[in-house]
């Protein structure tokens, strides 16, 4: 009678440890898959990015006639954006093609046809606008790896998180030149 | 962030209990002088059923009704995309699950309102007053500010307090009118069937009549109450979205310092719901602090320039204590303790417009939304096509030439 207690106990106590495990191990699911979708929201507004930018370059290029090494940098940075793999590899090209495109915008500043032109500015409006959403998404998609990390280092989680293989994501660190400036202090 | 909307719904549940509290306590008091001790119940349950039919209404379509008595029409990407793609911007940066609805409202006074139940489902309106006069950075701190609303939940319960405060307005205001023509069809009738207790009833009235006049005043005191202190913190979200709170700071400047006629179609109900206040009197703005739907500007201004650290809830909080002196405006555990830095002011050069510019540029904008095209003529003259034109081409009134309307289907 005492050993069918005890049987009874043991086998509760295993199967609340199961529940706790499943728990735990879709909880992890659902946080990795915030993450992938996170992502997938950078993913877009990057590929709008690459695709501004033919565009942006062939309307510029009647206007700019003797800034080639401008538009090259820019193609350049591009193509190397687009062929990038990990998460690591994008934002260093991002970063670079972030910097060639603020470098030319600053160019652009010196032709001012160019800039009344009806279609420039359009293309431009574009472009700020994407820049912004790919700041306010990655933003996100950081919240979201930091979250996870946290998650399947932490315990009780990072014990099932390494039964079952999660491992760890890159945050996207974008370092533009721009941005490694120490920023300005203003007193008003 | 969600600790700031459970509090802010706390809060809110209260304010609606307490109006809830006016509205029935009206019903009860204007039943029982109007039938006597047994009206009461009857007075109750007309003040909730008003309460249910004007809650139906505005649960069902009240955005609609309120988009369509502002004259707000919707646009797409195509007619204004520099405000569809801000709006789009800070639905990222908030994290919203669906793109608000965008809108613009035809006239030129510059103010902007969000509204609908949820997250799920909003609309942003601004008016093209609004889009001619503020720069890229400035129009998106009042699209973040509007943001915020939707996002702390504000305009739910700006809805809902709306509803309370029609009813008890429209029970009053019965009761007035019925008081009216009772006494004049019937004053004979009326005093020698309630001679018994003449007294008590004569009393009863009085406090009624009392009632109905300071039931709507004091509902408006708390309505007010309330939407200030979003106003706040829908500037704090606003800054925290951005990272820019001198956008917002400069577009309030632009707004405060604006000399049209104030807004067409905004009342004593939807005023809250505007990012200025609507009825802003200029120099009359001693007027007690109790009736004003909106803070100071000016104070909203020097509050959103006094953040120098960040962006961040806890960073407007600090500055808010420090301008105005008064206790903090949200506990700590709201304001949370996430580090947000200010960005860099983005590269434009705002020229400022001349008033003629900017009035044409409103007339621009709202011939857009109507559908009208755009074309420019070689010889410099800009043509402005009314959607039912008819007709495969058109003449340029100053050269002569003819112009194709094919290419204007394919917007600039």
């Amino acid at each position: 009678m005492a050993g069918l207690v005890a049987l009874i106990v043991v086998l509760a106590i295993l199967g609340l440890v199961v529940l706790v495990l499943i728990g735990i191990y879709n909880s992890l699911v659902g946080s990795r898959n915030q993450v992938d979708n996170a992502w997938a929201q950078i993913d877009v507004q990057l590929k709008r990015r690459h695709d501004l930018i033919p565009n942006l370059v062939e309307t510029a290029k009647g206007y700019m006639k003797h800034e080639r090494e401008t538009f090259e940098s820019i193609t350049k940075a591009r193509s190397a954006a687009m062929g990038a793999k990990t998460v690591a590899e994008t934002a260093q090209a991002e970063g670079q093609l972030a910097d060639a495109l603020s470098k030319f915008m600053l160019v652009v500043e010196n032709y001012p046809e160019l800039k009344a032109n009806q279609n420039f500015l359009a293309l431009q409006e574009e472009l700020t606008s994407t820049e912004n959403k790919i700041a306010f998404s990655r933003q996100n998609y950081n919240d979201q790896v930091l979250f996870y990390n946290n998650r399947i280092q932490m315990f009780p989680s990072n014990v099932v998180a390494g039964m079952f293989a999660f491992t760890k994501r890159d945050f996207f660190q974008v370092e533009t030149a721009l941005e490694r400036e120490p920023p300005k202090v203003t007193f008003s | 962030m969600w600790e700031l909307i459970r509090t802010n719904r706390r809060n809110s549940i209260l304010l609606m209990v307490l109006m809830a509290a006016v509205l029935l306590s009206l019903g009860l008091l204007i039943g029982m002088a109007a039938l006597g001790r047994e009206g009461g119940l009857l007075g109750v349950a007309i003040a909730a059923g008003i309460w249910l039919i004007l809650a139906l209404v505005s649960f069902s379509s009240g955005d609609q009704i309120l988009l369509a008595a502002s004259d707000a029409k919707q646009v797409t990407h195509d007619v204004h995309p520099q405000l569809f793609n801000i709006v789009e911007e800070m639905k990222i940066a908030a994290g919203l699950p669906a793109m608000p609805k965008v809108y613009i409202i035809n006239d030129p006074a510059p103010n902007a309102f969000a509204t609908g139940r949820g997250p799920q489902s909003a609309s942003i309106a601004v008016t093209a007053g609004l889009l001619a006069r503020l720069n890229r950075d400035e129009l998106q701190g009042v699209v973040a500010h509007e943001m915020s609303h939707i996002l702390h939940r504000d305009i739910l319960y700006v809805t809902l307090a709306g509803i309370m405060l029609g009813s008890i307005a429209l029970l009053s205001q019965v009761f007035m009118r019925g008081m009216f023509y009772h006494s004049m069809g019937s004053r004979r009738r009326y005093s020698s069937d309630s001679r018994g207790g003449g007294q008590a009833q004569l009393i009863l009235f009085a406090v009624t009549i009392l009632a109905a006049i300071l039931a709507p005043i004091l509902a408006q005191l708390l309505y007010f109450a309330l939407s200030r202190r979003r106003e706040y913190m829908a500037d704090a979200g606003g800054a925290r979205l951005t990272r820019y709170p001198e956008g917002l700071a400069s577009a309030l400047e632009k707004i405060a310092g604006d000399p049209s006629p104030q807004l067409a179609t905004a009342n004593d109900i939807t005023a809250p719901m505007y990012f200025a206040n609507p009825f802003k009197k200029r120099g009359k703005r001693t007027l007690s602090d109790l009736t004003s739907t909106h803070p100071p500007v000016s104070e909203r201004i020097r509050i959103l320039r006094s953040m120098g650290h960040g962006a961040s809830y806890r960073d407007y909080a600090q500055a808010y204590t420090a301008v105005t002196h008064s206790k903090n405006l949200m506990s700590a555990a709201a304001l949370g303790t996430e580090e947000v830095a200010i960005r860099q002011k983005q590269g434009e050069s705002a020229e400022p417009q001349r008033a003629e510019k900017q009035i044409h540029e409103i007339g621009d904008i709202m011939r857009r939304v109507n559908g009208f095209a755009f074309l420019t003529c070689p010889c410099g003259l800009k043509l402005k096509v009314p959607p039912n034109f008819q007709g495969d081409a058109i003449q340029c009134p100053r050269c002569k030439r003819p112009l194709p309307l094919r290419s204007l289907r394919t917007p600039t």
